[in-house]
């Protein structure tokens, strides 16, 4: 009896002390990773990779706020001067240590012509190294966002990078494939083993990783699926674990399914639509003489004509949540005050038009791209048609990805939809480019994105005192006046925020992340 | 004889050149690449310098030459989607193509030939009129449908056979195969009767349509009357004389069987030229879109001038016309 309970702790013993059985995550979604180097397409699904494999000084915890990774703390030695102490004992998966020259060129190579991540190191003048394991991060201005961006600014090998001849990202105009292309040395929690394109990806935990994960997965598979019906039939059938984006209409059935769960949470990202306020005559409108959309009353007709109820039952099948606000509840800088939407009144839509002299309404084109956002086009068709109901003649102008935004970033439309996620999860990123006045030379992320050219100059000068103000309070405050000035001005229709699925065989768990990106940290596969 | 190859040769070359350049004339409307490389963020600076290093900002003929002068040198310049040189991507994707093609004539040939002969045969069996309803079926639904159908009979349903992909490959050289491995086999059974539906019936139908045809000359008749038996009339005598239209039409097919795998591999996310030339439409990546266009357009004039040639070797009508011509 004794022996076998002593055999019987024993067992138990190696259970629990045992080496962890391997845990192989195996997911999906529609496109494939484009490339490895983490500084070469700042696009959701090569973040989420460049997540395994690299790390920056500080990366988000649940909550998004950052963090200590590479970098264990951090002072503010002056308004622009930031010294960090960096992790010791850190080894890239080649083996080698991670020191202050890796941190040093890695922000040099972040910044080089051919990267694509420099709006992450936006602002920063200079990095120096101190001693081996200190850096010092020099900035033009006080900059209260810089942690933000440094998640997104991946630590690389200087050593590796000269060996391979990668010291500068992917270039097109050299007509070669690069080494950082199709491998990676990171010092990440997950290491490349096998890169097929359109195939598969297989990624393996780095056994010398510095941190614990929460989760069990021990290698990653990766398979693009490009049609919709196939992924969800990879789902179902047992080939794939979890699916990022489940085809819309199959998320009923799949919720039946008892295999299957389905995780929902919303992205930070808003769709929204905006007008040409800045021309005397707009282009495509029968309104000759004076633009429509200046006109304050005209904007808000536009806006109480909108049944979003509607559009989130019908259209998006419940997929949505409606707002007010023009930046997500994720995200610091969110005041709950916006959120709630002017009313859906149409008899008021129509006083207003008549009140605008606009009785009989007017025409114009809505440009609406159709492959970009969750079901675009369907939701300016319902837009048009609510439009039409007040004497608003909108006639839809719809468009592939491609030459949608070729155009629209012209500033060639009269009424556009567009949708924005916060990629810093800070709301200065969407008051900056959305709110803010363009530069009047065009450069710079002011306004790139403003494509109606709203305009307040009070907004305007609250958003670029968020830019350097380095007090939390004060900063938060500038925010919320600048969207209550936007507010009342309605210089853009909030619409609704996307809700996005994930599907999952009912054995794994995962942190349901607002900006899409499946954190390997936290995933569990049992 | 050289003379008329060598007509041939130049008016193959000129078919290509005007593919090109439609192609290239398609592609103004197709989008700007670099809103996609530079994603939403980038400034307007950045958007014209990448503009310029990629030669895109350049007139239409500017860029149509200097394609048209690299293409001669095989040169395709390099995806803007994955940053590879486009020749590379192709010569990966090619094996997979190529045995997906392949299998799929391959099945509608061995199904189509005995499925048509026998329907010829046996005109009034329930059997006959079964296939024949079927061939209809097979004709009129789009591929990815049926496509679709077959992944949820037999992969989510049944589970027997993988929903998607090619298993795994072994390489041989640089050509990639799945044939030697049983994942790669189970993978190409969906794909490939998918693929081969569509020209299995037009086979049967045609097979069937000839053999009637066959059976009803005098020389079978004949051959009855001779007592032959009805195995060496049918498979003898009839058979041999319509194969020689349907290996002309399935020579033919097999340019469209690679060109229309684009729906199957996007069904099935099969990794050939199709899924290559899909996704670069979404992207607006212009070199891989005009290399796999070229590329297809190559297969066709290809596959035409040797059937040409072998009409002209098989045929001794065609000689004599010309040499009496020459006279």
């Amino acid at each position: 009896m004794r022996f076998k309970l002593l055999i019987g702790a024993l067992l138990a013993a190696a259970v629990v002390a045992g080496p962890s059985a391997a845990k192989t995550l195996r997911w999906a979604s529609q496109g494939d990773i484009l490339t490895f180097d983490p500084m070469s397409q700042n696009e959701s699904l090569n973040n989420t990779f460049s997540d395994y494999i690299y790390e920056g000084l500080v990366r988000y915890n649940k909550q998004f706020v950052p963090e200590p990774a590479l970098a264990t703390s951090w002072t503010r030695v002056s308004p622009t001067v930031w010294r960090f102490s960096l992790r010791r004992n850190v080894k890239f998966h080649d083996g080698s240590s991670m020191n202050a020259d890796d941190v040093v060129f890695s922000f040099q190579r972040v910044l080089a012509p051919s990267s694509n991540m420099k709006v992450y190191a936006q602002g920063i003048k200079e990095t120096r190294k101190v001693d081996d394991y200190t850096v010092e991060i020099v900035t033009d201005g006080p900059n209260p966002v810089l942690l933000r961006g440094l998640v997104d600014v991946k630590v690389m090998s200087k050593a590796w990078a000269t060996k391979h001849n990668v010291l500068n990202p992917q270039d097109y105009v050299k007509k070669e494939e690069t080494h950082a292309a199709r491998n990676a040395n990171g010092t990440g929690q997950f290491m490349l083993k096998s890169f097929e394109a359109d195939v598969r990806t297989v990624l393996v935990a780095n056994p010398n990783w510095w941190d614990k994960a929460e989760g069990n997965v021990t290698e990653i598979v990766y398979r693009p699926i490009k049609q919709d019906s196939t992924r969800a039939a990879a789902l179902l059938s047992n080939e794939i674990d979890l699916v990022l984006d489940p085809p819309t209409q199959d998320i009923p059935r799949l919720r039946q399914n008892s295999a299957i769960k389905i995780a929902d949470g919303t992205e930070t990202r808003i769709i929204f639509l905006g007008f040409d306020q800045w021309r005397d005559e707009s282009p495509y409108t029968d309104v000759k003489g004076k633009n429509p959309f200046k006109d304050k009353r005209v904007r808000q007709a536009l806006y109480q004509a909108i049944d979003i109820e509607a559009i989130r039952r019908a259209t998006m099948r419940g997929l949505a949540v409606p707002t007010g606000s023009m930046i997500a509840p994720q995200v610091n800088g969110y005041f709950e005050e916006f959120a709630k939407r002017l009313p859906h009144d149409e008899a008021a839509a129509k006083r207003l038009l008549s009140e605008a002299g606009y009785p009989n309404g007017f025409s114009f084109t809505l440009d609406c791209p159709n492959n970009r956002y969750i079901n675009d086009e369907e939701i300016c068709i319902a837009i048009t048609a609510m439009w039409a109901k007040v004497g608003l003649k909108a006639k839809l102008n719809a468009m592939p990805r491609a030459t949608y935004f070729q155009k629209i970033q012209k500033f060639d439309t009269s009424v556009y939809l567009l949708g924005w996620a916060t990629a810093t999860f800070d709301g200065l990123y969407t008051l900056q480019s959305l709110i803010r006045s363009p530069a009047a030379d065009g450069k710079g992320a002011d306004g790139n994105f403003n494509l109606g050219k709203y305009s307040n100059a009070k907004a305007d000068a609250l958003i670029d005192q968020v830019k350097t103000e380095i007090d939390d309070a004060k900063r938060n405050q500038a925010m919320r006046d600048a969207q209550r000035i936007h507010a009342e001005d309605i210089g853009h229709i909030p619409l609704h925020q996307q809700v996005i699925p994930w599907a999952m065989r009912s054995n794994v768990s995962v942190f349901h992340r607002a900006d899409n990106r499946l954190d390997g940290r936290w995933v569990r596969v049992d | 004889m050289l003379a008329f190859v060598l007509r041939r040769i130049l008016q193959s070359g000129l078919v290509m050149v005007v593919v090109a350049f439609i192609a290239f004339g398609l592609f103004n409307f197709v989008g700007d690449p670099v809103a996609f490389m530079l994603g939403q963020d980038a400034t307007q600076e950045e958007r014209v310098r990448l503009r310029g290093e990629l030669g895109l900002d350049q007139p239409f003929y500017v860029q149509f030459g200097r394609f048209v002068g690299n293409a001669v040198k095989g040169e395709f310049g390099v995806s803007l989607r994955q940053g590879r040189p486009v020749s590379t991507l192709l010569r990966e994707r090619l094996p997979a193509t190529i045995e997906l093609s392949v299998a799929a004539a391959l099945l509608a040939l061995f199904i189509g030939i005995p499925l048509g002969v026998y329907t010829a045969l046996r005109r009034q069996s329930w059997l006959s009129h079964m296939l024949l309803a079927a061939s209809l079926v097979g004709v009129s639904l789009p591929t990815f449908l049926i496509g679709i159908l077959l992944i949820l009979v037999f992969a989510v349903y049944l589970g027997w056979l993988p929903s998607f992909g090619r298993g795994d490959v072994v390489a041989l050289g640089w050509w990639t195969t799945g044939l030697l491995t049983q994942s790669g086999l189970k993978a190409l059974i969906l794909p490939a009767i998918t693929l081969c539906l569509f020209q299995l019936t037009l086979i049967m139908r045609l097979v069937r349509a000839e053999m009637l045809e066959v059976l009803r000359t005098d020389y079978i008749k004949f051959g009855r009357a001779r007592g032959l038996t009805d195995r060496a009339i049918h498979f003898g005598h009839a058979l041999k004389n319509t194969l020689v239209p349907v290996i002309t039409i399935t020579g033919l097919q097999l340019g469209s069987i690679i060109a229309f795998a684009i729906i199957t591999e996007t069904v099935f996310q099969w990794p050939g030229m199709g899924l290559l030339f899909i996704q670069a439409v979404n992207f607006a990546d212009i070199p891989v879109m005009a290399a796999y266009l070229c590329f297809i357009a190559l297969v066709f004039v290809l596959i035409n001038l040797v059937v040409d040639l072998l009409y002209y070797a098989v045929d001794p009508r065609l000689r004599i016309e010309r040499s009496a011509a020459a006279h």
